[in-house]
């Protein structure tokens, strides 16, 4: 087969440096593999591994600082059908550790050669995450009080389907790329070399030296049992295909007429739980029953299941500029927390405004017209009261009618739970 | 006739939809939440791909390598994921990679109210890069601009082979409207160019005439080569200075010089108005409600709503700025934009009116700011 090396860009790596065999490794692998270039992808980042893409003549992406992982990522998505080979450094994997421990966990088919030489070639010799603590870098004294990192353990801890250890000076080196390369799956070879132009100035290392190394370590090779599972792309394709497709919004016609011509600005003060913001968007489809204009401002706390809920609906037959409230003609007050967080909104109210007011909510001074609505001496439970405060303005004709009302949460609920909100609307008393 | 009710997250999800995006990547962040729940319901069905990435970088990671791949792709975040993106925004602004980002603005600085609205990105999406080239930015003012300014921001990105941001605002973003779909102005769908058949390809080199490369995707036949390191038209490094100095000019030019093809803004003009409001994003809907109130009367004042922010429309800010006694620019910030309007206005009185509470500018309070200037 033909070489896929650039003729045009021989590799520019110092003398000796071990990256320089991975390179032809990985040449002779694609050639044993019978590769063309455009079905390889070369994905690499920062370093001297960054350098990989330009020597091949197939497609290429060259990136951040370990980031490599996240544009192959896309690509692989994007194109199934590709051969993704990710070269990395001992740097990339230090900087980059998120997105491998990620890929590990995914699956995804890529193949990670890390070019393990234990130190940041091209700043200056610096330690990263593999360099032995005893080792002499360009940190001073830093790297003797980390703990180096095991890229092998890490990767069969985090669940990669495929683990290989090994030297730059192996023999069959293109034979191990090739396996990873065909294995199904994310696989990682974590390929250890010697640094000529910075790491062996002041570090004895030698391929023997490597060898013995690694041969001191449990020994990794290949598919890992115990995780070997689905291809990521594969899964989510096959999952993916069995969704229905979802529909736009519905569209909603005017089926019934409001109740007046005026715009109302009604505030849900309640708690959460209390189904505040479904009780806005029903107000909301009730509006759109009638052909009216309206929007839905929410206030949320970080909390989920505790703290206020508060949800502002404006019903307007004309267009709704500024969606915060101005002078409300309804305020529900169904809790004390909500009513707490709007403290401010009770001073400015006059006869305009009616309040529904649950009974032990403690409102401010307020000149509005106060309404106490006891939900729970008509056996409703406070997650509805929200609802039944609807069905009281729905009764009083105010801002919505029975009609829209009635309309709005056929839109919004299914069976069982249309039936029974239309049952609870039905037995509020005013 | 008849309306639906989402709100913008949504309509940006299906607007992104409409225009032809198959990928997105993002990671969770209120008040950016909705956007990406909305991507997963709809794009997985359709043969699309969503990714939850395990932050933002690699989010925004993995849509580049898609877009290199030829997909249509978004992201959508708040500002403390911004702040992720910064070192793959400056990628795709010199490597001319087409995706769009979303930022639904939440009150700073950073982690800052993740619930409460803001415009405090305004400088900071233009700026966030690294080599302070430019980027397309454009402002939605309400849900219906968040589906028809998706669509242009998609169009734009395949146009001009760059990241363009919608800077959204949660009280636009989780706010749910009244919008009728079928009358929405959708501009039609473009696509990046591919080179003419037969001609030979070079990932960067520009056609004569034109300012933005011809477009093969990575994993067809071509070898197409992508790099984030300063290059020559064959996307290798390059070391002339003339070869970067051409290119780095090109892409300032690309954007800045084309401006004036993108600019969309409303415009609210009444005669004999000596005031002129100047706004864009949500605060621009409490300034149409002073607008409203004010016309006919005898102190009635002009609304100029920007829709496109970067590159500043300058030749519309000067034409409609022009002969006003008083231009009162207004922001949900603390004075960012205001600094664009007052360079292109010299020698008019330029007022600011801002807030930074995480409240929306009122009506009342835009009244105030025109009665006492």
């Amino acid at each position: 087969m033909v070489s896929l090396l650039n003729q045009a860009r021989p590799p520019v790596f110092c003398p000796g440096c071990s990256h320089d065999r991975i390179t032809h490794a990985l040449d002779a692998c694609f050639q044993n593999m019978g590769l063309r270039g455009d079905q390889v992808v070369m994905v690499s980042d920062i370093g001297c591994s960054g350098l990989f893409d330009t020597f091949f003549n197939t497609h290429a992406f060259h990136g951040l600082h370990g980031r490599a992982l996240t544009y192959a990522t896309g690509l692989k998505l994007a194109r199934p059908e590709l051969n993704v080979v990710v070269t990395m450094g001992d740097g990339g994997m230090g900087i980059g550790g998120a997105h491998f421990l990620s890929a590990c966990r995914r699956n995804l088919d890529l193949t990670l050669l890390v070019l393990n030489n234990f130190n940041f070639g091209m700043t200056g010799g610096q330690y990263s995450a593999t360099t032995p603590a005893g080792a002499q870098v360009g940190s001073s004294f830093l790297n003797r009080l980390d703990r180096p990192l095991d890229v092998c353990e890490l990767a069969r801890t985090a669940g990669a389907t495929y683990v290989t250890r090994c030297s730059s000076y192996r023999k069959d080196l293109p034979e191990e790329i090739e396996r990873a390369i065909r294995h199904d799956g994310f696989s990682v070879l974590d390929i250890w070399g010697i640094c000529t132009g910075r790491y062996i100035k002041k570090n004895k290392l030698t391929p023997k030296m490597i060898e013995e190394d690694l041969q001191k370590l449990q020994p990794l090779e290949g598919p890992v049992a115990g995780n070997l599972r689905k291809e990521y792309g594969r899964h989510y394709r096959e999952t993916a295909s069995t969704l229905k497709p979802v529909s736009p919004p519905a569209h909603i016609e005017k089926t019934c007429d409001p109740p007046g011509a005026e715009r109302h600005e009604v505030v849900f003060l309640g708690s959460a739980g209390q189904r505040i913001l479904t009780a806005g968007e029903i107000l909301c489809y009730a509006g759109l029953t009638a052909g009216l204009h309206v929007t839905q401002k929410s206030e949320y706390n970080i909390t989920v299941l505790t703290g206020p809920s508060i949800t502002e609906v404006i019903l307007s037959p004309g267009e709704i500029g500024y969606t915060g409230i101005q002078k409300p003609g309804v305020i529900l007050a169904l809790a004390q927390e909500g009513v707490v967080r709007s403290k401010g909104l009770f001073g400015t109210l006059d006869e305009g405004t009616i309040i529904l007011k649950a009974p032990g909510v403690a409102l401010p001074s307020t000149r509005a017209l106060v309404r106490e609505m006891d939900f729970k001496a008509q056996n409703i439970k406070s997650t509805d009261w929200a609802l039944a405060g609807l069905a009281v303005l729905a009764k009083l004709n105010r801002a919505i009618s029975p009609d829209m009302l009635q309309h709005a949460l056929g839109l919004r609920f299914k069976e069982p739970i249309l039936s029974s909100s239309l049952a609870l609307v039905d037995r509020v008393e005013i | 006739m008849g309306f639906s009710l989402l709100e913008g997250n949504e309509a940006m999800a299906w607007g992104a939809m409409k225009a032809g995006c198959r990928f997105f990547a993002g990671y969770p962040i209120t008040p950016a939440n909705t956007i990406l729940s909305t991507m997963l319901q709809i794009l997985p069905p359709a043969g699309g791909i969503v990714m939850q990435g395990e932050d933002e970088i690699a989010s925004i990671g993995a849509c580049l390598g898609a877009s290199m791949a030829g997909f249509k792709v978004m992201t959508a975040t708040s500002g403390p994921g911004l702040s992720l993106y910064s070192e793959h925004i400056s990628f795709a602004i010199g490597s001319e990679i087409p995706i769009v980002i979303v930022d639904v603005q939440r009150l700073g600085p950073s982690t800052g109210s993740a619930t409460r609205g803001a415009d405090g990105d305004i400088q900071f999406i233009r700026w966030g890069c690294s080599g302070g080239l430019p980027v397309i930015v454009l402002a939605p003012v309400d849900v219906r601009d968040c589906f028809t300014l998706t669509m242009q921001a998609f169009n734009l990105a395949e146009e001009y082979r760059c990241p363009v941001f919608l800077a959204s605002n949660k009280e636009i973003g989780m706010t749910k409207e009244s919008v009728d779909m079928d009358a929405l102005p959708l501009p039609p769908v473009l696509d990046r160019a591919a080179p003419p058949p037969g001609q030979s390809f070079l990932p960067f080199a520009v056609p004569p005439e034109g300012m933005v490369p011809y477009f093969l995707p990575i994993g067809e036949t071509v070898p197409v080569r992508q790099t984030s390191s300063t290059h020559g038209a064959d996307g290798y490094i390059t070391t002339d200075y003339n070869e970067i100095a051409g290119s780095q000019e090109r892409l300032k030019n690309k954007l800045e010089g084309a401006v004036g093809r993108f600019t969309f803004f409303d415009e609210y003009r009444e005669e004999g108005a000596d005031t002129l409001l100047l706004t864009y994003g949500v605060t621009a809907r409490a300034a149409w409600e002073v607008y409203e109130e004010r016309k006919g009367t005898d102190a009635p004042v002009s609304l100029l709503v920007l829709k496109t922010l970067w590159p500043v429309p300058e030749d519309l800010i000067r034409e409609k700025g022009r002969g006003f006694k008083r231009v009162v620019v207004i922001e949900m910030n603390l004075g960012q934009y205001v600094r664009e309007v007052e360079r292109l206005l010299p020698g008019q009185k330029i007022d600011f009116l801002g807030r930074m509470d995480g409240r929306l500018i009122t009506p009342n309070q835009i009244k105030e700011g025109v009665n006492h200037g």
